[in-house]
């Protein structure tokens, strides 16, 4: 039973691939009708596929399995292998990929219709849906490392999709070289797992973390750095880069030059959680690096509530999207940091959901607007858009944490794990996550007012010439509101409290960091917790969120400008993002430059063209010059120096 | 017989050194230069053969053989090209030759 | 003692003549100059059982190579009278450095190393030496490749020697019957299109 298993895991994670070689090789011979049936027939495929693995593995608790494909090399005692783990992680993994794939392949082919690289885009979703399934499905470092990088890669070139515009190559290129940096700290967390487990499958290295837990590597002289905290400290930095927490969340607002649909795939719903689940799957090490752990949860608060902040100045509605997933990928590194692992999954399937959701709509008034996305053109769009307009609704009800929608109870899970976490630095993370609740119906709704209510701002040429979008493009909206909606209550008890939860033994917790647990004990369903929500300080919150959004937008948009006004230092602040993109460009880029200037200016100028080149040539010239005159054409000053060489030697004969 | 090694030595040596001042000293005639080497070669000649001798070794004077022999064909070439110069040039002056100057 | 005199008579000679090589403004004389030096050196040779070799040298130096260089000299008509320009500015110096090496080679070679208790004289020969049987039955069995190569040399040497001097044969106007026989008209006759022109 086993080996069908794996074999079925392989086929769904090689469909996509197959869609992507038949699209990008043959794209434009077989035509765009041709290329997007065949791509979205093979993740269909996948996706039913998907489905049957869910029932095994998670509905008929199947127990985890490993299959070897491929041995890529060995070296030593040691072995690269291409092999697949199939657990109840990976499995809710695939599943919600696959599920959003599916939905932004088919919005792909409203939303793209009348794009030249239409061939090119179905390629690259359809790979990109194929390394995000490897990362998933690896059973060892190496192999994720692959998929990691497979997304980044196809992250960057999506981001850079359309490469005429100069804005776009510029965001692909900070993508890049901004995940680079994480690369560095997660590669270097591969070399350490190698050094100090001497195996890369991560069911060795976790069942060798007893014996490695108290090792510590003398990392400074007289400093003392514990292995498991180091490996973690790294691994973090690398889902830090990927999954854009502060300091290296700048690159997410860039990559929305891309186009929407890829915005919803990779920059919301799955790429960017690749860090949280990165982190979910080494929870075995993780839990043994408390001090990760509590950096985590800074970390993560730190960026729920400072980034979400940022929102609320943003007049793109696709940046507003994009700075509310970073703080929603905050919330879920709070999660992590607080041992709640089940909740950080449960969070990400939610948000999954409801935020590709409320890109896929933000897409559609796009697509409606003619490629306009700034709000201040827009405004009382509900009447044109209407089925967008719903959707957004209900995405934004569920990203606010409104009961009973989805969002509601994976946030308050988060909400309260973090409030009973010990670690330190959990207070801090808590009422950064507390205060957030607020923020992030605030920028929500404010961009749902700006966008459909308020008097319509829309530029004169437009008028007349906004409807709704085609029904490929309302199909997978319509798909993803029916789980934003009710995926919550289905699941929080599955998910989180129930014995054993719907992730198993797939993540690791230490008894004395389990706060689910004790979250448990007062857990009393869903429906008694969404009817209950009033009693809670944080529906209070989102509900304040929400009426102030409407007060300030929509009522009396003029205290908004009174507020600029007063607060106008905070306001700068905000709209120049806390200052990152400023630092990074003075620091790095321009310190670069100046460096590479220097280096130019020294090293190749002076020192290579200058000594090296011109300087060797120019010595040659007068020693040539020099040695000219020794060669005067005489034959006698030839021989005299013959008889001087003579001389010299019977002097050194005689009295040498 | 009491003449000693040394004095043949010094002899040879003298001839050597007016061969090589021979050589310095003339600025004129190319003839001149190639007898000064005949002169430095009569020179050595000389040293093997008073070596041969004083030694009781014959092989010295087979030596000598040779290099009258490539002595010989030196000067025959050496004449030759002179002749080629001469009808070139016009000049066997040595002061003239500077082709070589760099 | 009488074998002094005569080393040291023929030495002064060689020595005497040798100078005028170097010193002497015609070069006939120098040519000539260097004959003498070549007599002398021939009896030196004499004094050290060197019969053949002196012989040697006495017809083959003497007898061609010394008539060749009189040939040359002779044939080139150098202008003499500018001979000596050069030979009084650079005379110092040469003297200074021929003396610098003689006087070198003098110490290095001086009676403490050389004189006659390091090498004493050696017998006379018998009355049946024979120079020439010695070096022959050397040179045609031991050395005979080299004797074989020196020959091969000055081969060599003749054929460069009259290469280089050979001015070519001398180019004569002659008829030849067979190229005019096999002429044909093309290669004499060209017709030209060309239009009328007016007048």
């Amino acid at each position: 039973m086993d080996q069908p298993l794996i074999l079925l895991a392989t086929i769904i994670m090689l469909l996509p691939l197959l869609g992507a070689i038949t699209a990008g090789l043959f794209g434009h011979r077989i035509g765009r009708n041709a290329t997007h049936c065949i791509t979205v027939s093979l993740v269909a495929m996948a996706f039913v596929l998907s489905m049957y693995l869910v029932k095994v593995m998670l509905l008929d608790a199947h127990p985890a399995i490993e299959g070897t494909l491929y041995t890529w090399a060995t070296a030593g005692s040691v072995q690269f292998d291409v092999a697949l783990l199939l657990d109840r992680l990976s499995t809710v993994m695939l599943f919600v990929v696959l599920f959003i794939s599916l939905a932004v392949h088919i919005y792909t082919i409203g939303y793209m219709a009348d794009d030249p690289g239409y061939q090119r885009f179905f390629s690259y979703v359809s790979l990109f849906t194929f390394a995000m399934l490897v990362l998933v499905l690896a059973n060892n470092f190496l192999l994720l490392f692959f998929g990691w990088e497979g997304v980044g890669l196809v992250s960057y070139l999506l981001i850079g999709f359309w490469f005429n515009k100069e804005s776009a190559n510029q965001g692909s290129l900070k993508a890049f070289l901004v995940n680079r940096v994480g690369d560095i700290g997660f590669l270097l967390a591969i070399a350490a797992v190698l050094m100090f487990f001497g195996t890369l499958n991560y069911h060795a290295v976790f069942t060798q973390v007893p014996q490695v837990v108290s090792r510590s590597l003398a990392l400074f002289p007289n400093y003392d750095v514990p292995v498991i905290a180091l490996i973690c400290f790294l691994l973090f930095i690398g889902a830090m880069g990927k999954s854009a927490q502060v300091p290296l969340h700048v690159w997410l607002p860039e990559s929305m030059e891309g186009p929407t649909p890829i915005s919803a795939l990779i920059h919301a719903a799955t790429m960017v959680t690749a860090g949280i689940y990165m982190v979910a799957r080494m929870s075995p090490l993780f839990e043994y690096a408390p001090a990760v752990l509590s950096m985590i949860l800074v970390i993560g608060g730190t960026t729920a509530f400072f980034l979400g902040l940022v929102a609320l100045v943003q007049f793109d509605i696709k940046r507003v999207i994009a700075y509310s997933t970073i703080s929603q990928l905050g919330y879920m590194a709070v999660a992590l940091g607080a041992s709640a692992y089940d909740a950080a999954i449960f969070h990400l399937m939610t948000h999954a959901f409801f935020k590709a959701l409320l890109f896929l709509s933000a897409g559609s008034v796009i697509i409606a607007m003619h490629h306009e996305q700034d709000m201040r053109k827009m405004g009382g769009l509900a009447v044109h858009l209407p089925v967008t307009y719903l959707t957004f609704v209900i995405g934004g009800l569920a990203l606010s944490a409104i009961p009973p929608f989805s969002g509601f109870f994976s946030k308050d899970a988060i909400i309260d794990a973090v409030h009973l976490s010990t670690l330190p630095g959990a207070h801090y993370a808590y009422y950064c996550v507390l205060f957030g609740a607020f923020i992030t119906p605030l920028y929500t709704f404010r961009a749902l007012f700006l966008t459909f209510h308020t008097r319509s701002r829309v530029e004169a040429k437009l008028r007349g010439h906004i409807h709704e979008s085609p029904w490929v493009i309302l199909i997978p909206l319509v798909a993803l509101a029916i789980p934003s909606v009710f995926m919550g209550q289905m699941l929080i008890g599955p998910m989180l409290f129930a014995q054993p939860s719907l992730l198993g033994d797939s993540v690791f917790v230490l008894p004395e960091h389990n706060v689910l647990a004790q979250m448990a004990r007062s857990y009393v369903g869903a429906s008694k917790m969404a009817l209950d929500a009033g009693m809670h300080l944080t529906f209070w919150f989102a509900m304040a969120g929400i009426v102030m959004a409407w007060m300030f937008i929509a009522a009396h948009p003029q205290w908004t400008e009174v507020l600029k006004r007063r607060f106008h230092w905070v306001y700068a602040l905000l709209v120049r993002k806390f200052g990152f993109d400023d630092f990074n460009h003075t620091v790095f880029v321009k310190g670069t430059v100046e460096l590479g200037d220097v280096c130019y200016e020294v090293s190749d100028v002076k020192l290579i063209d200058g000594v090296c080149v011109n300087g060797s040539g120019q010595a040659i010239g007068w020693l040539a010059r020099t040695v000219r005159y020794v060669q005067t054409g005489y034959l006698y000053h030839y021989a005299l120096s013959m008889v001087i060489g003579v001389l010299v030697f019977l002097l050194w004969f005689i009295w040498g | 017989m009491t003449i000693s090694l040394t004095e043949f030595l010094m002899l040879a040596a003298i001839l050597f050194g007016l061969g090589m001042a021979g050589i310095i000293i003339n600025r004129k005639n190319i003839i001149v230069l190639l007898m000064s080497i005949e002169l430095i070669l009569l020179a050595v000649n000389t040293n093997f053969v008073a070596f041969s001798y004083f030694l009781g070794n014959v092989v010295g004077q087979v030596f000598v053989f040779f290099v009258l022999t490539v002595a010989a064909a030196e000067a025959a070439i050496g004449l030759a090209i002179l002749v080629v110069l001469y009808r070139r040039r016009g000049t066997i002056e040595v002061e003239q030759l500077d082709t070589l100057k760099g | 003692m009488i074998l002094h005199l005569i080393f040291y008579a023929y030495a002064l000679v060689a020595v005497a003549s040798a100078v005028m090589v170097i010193a002497s403004r015609n070069p006939v004389h120098s040519v000539l100059s260097l004959v003498v030096t070549f007599f002398a050196m021939a009896a030196v040779w004499m004094i050290l059982h060197a019969e053949f070799l002196a012989l040697i040298l006495l017809l083959v130096y003497v007898g061609a190579v010394m008539t060749l260089f009189l040939f040359v000299v002779m044939m080139i008509s150098v202008r003499q009278e500018s001979r000596r320009k050069g030979f009084v500015r650079y005379l110092p110096f040469g003297i200074l450095i021929v003396a610098l090496i003689i006087g070198l080679v003098v110490i290095g070679i001086g009676p403490e190393r050389f004189d006659l208790s390091h090498y004493p004289a050696p017998l006379l020969p018998g009355a049946d030496y024979n120079n020439l049987t010695q070096l022959g039955s050397i040179l045609y069995t031991d050395y005979v490749y080299p004797f074989e190569i020196a020959g091969v040399l000055l081969l060599a040497a003749i054929i460069a020697a009259i290469t280089l001097a050979h001015r070519g044969p001398v180019q004569r106007k002659v008829q030849n019957p067979a190229a005019q026989v096999a002429v044909r008209r093309e290669d004499r006759i060209r017709l030209v299109n060309m239009p009328v022109e007016k007048k």
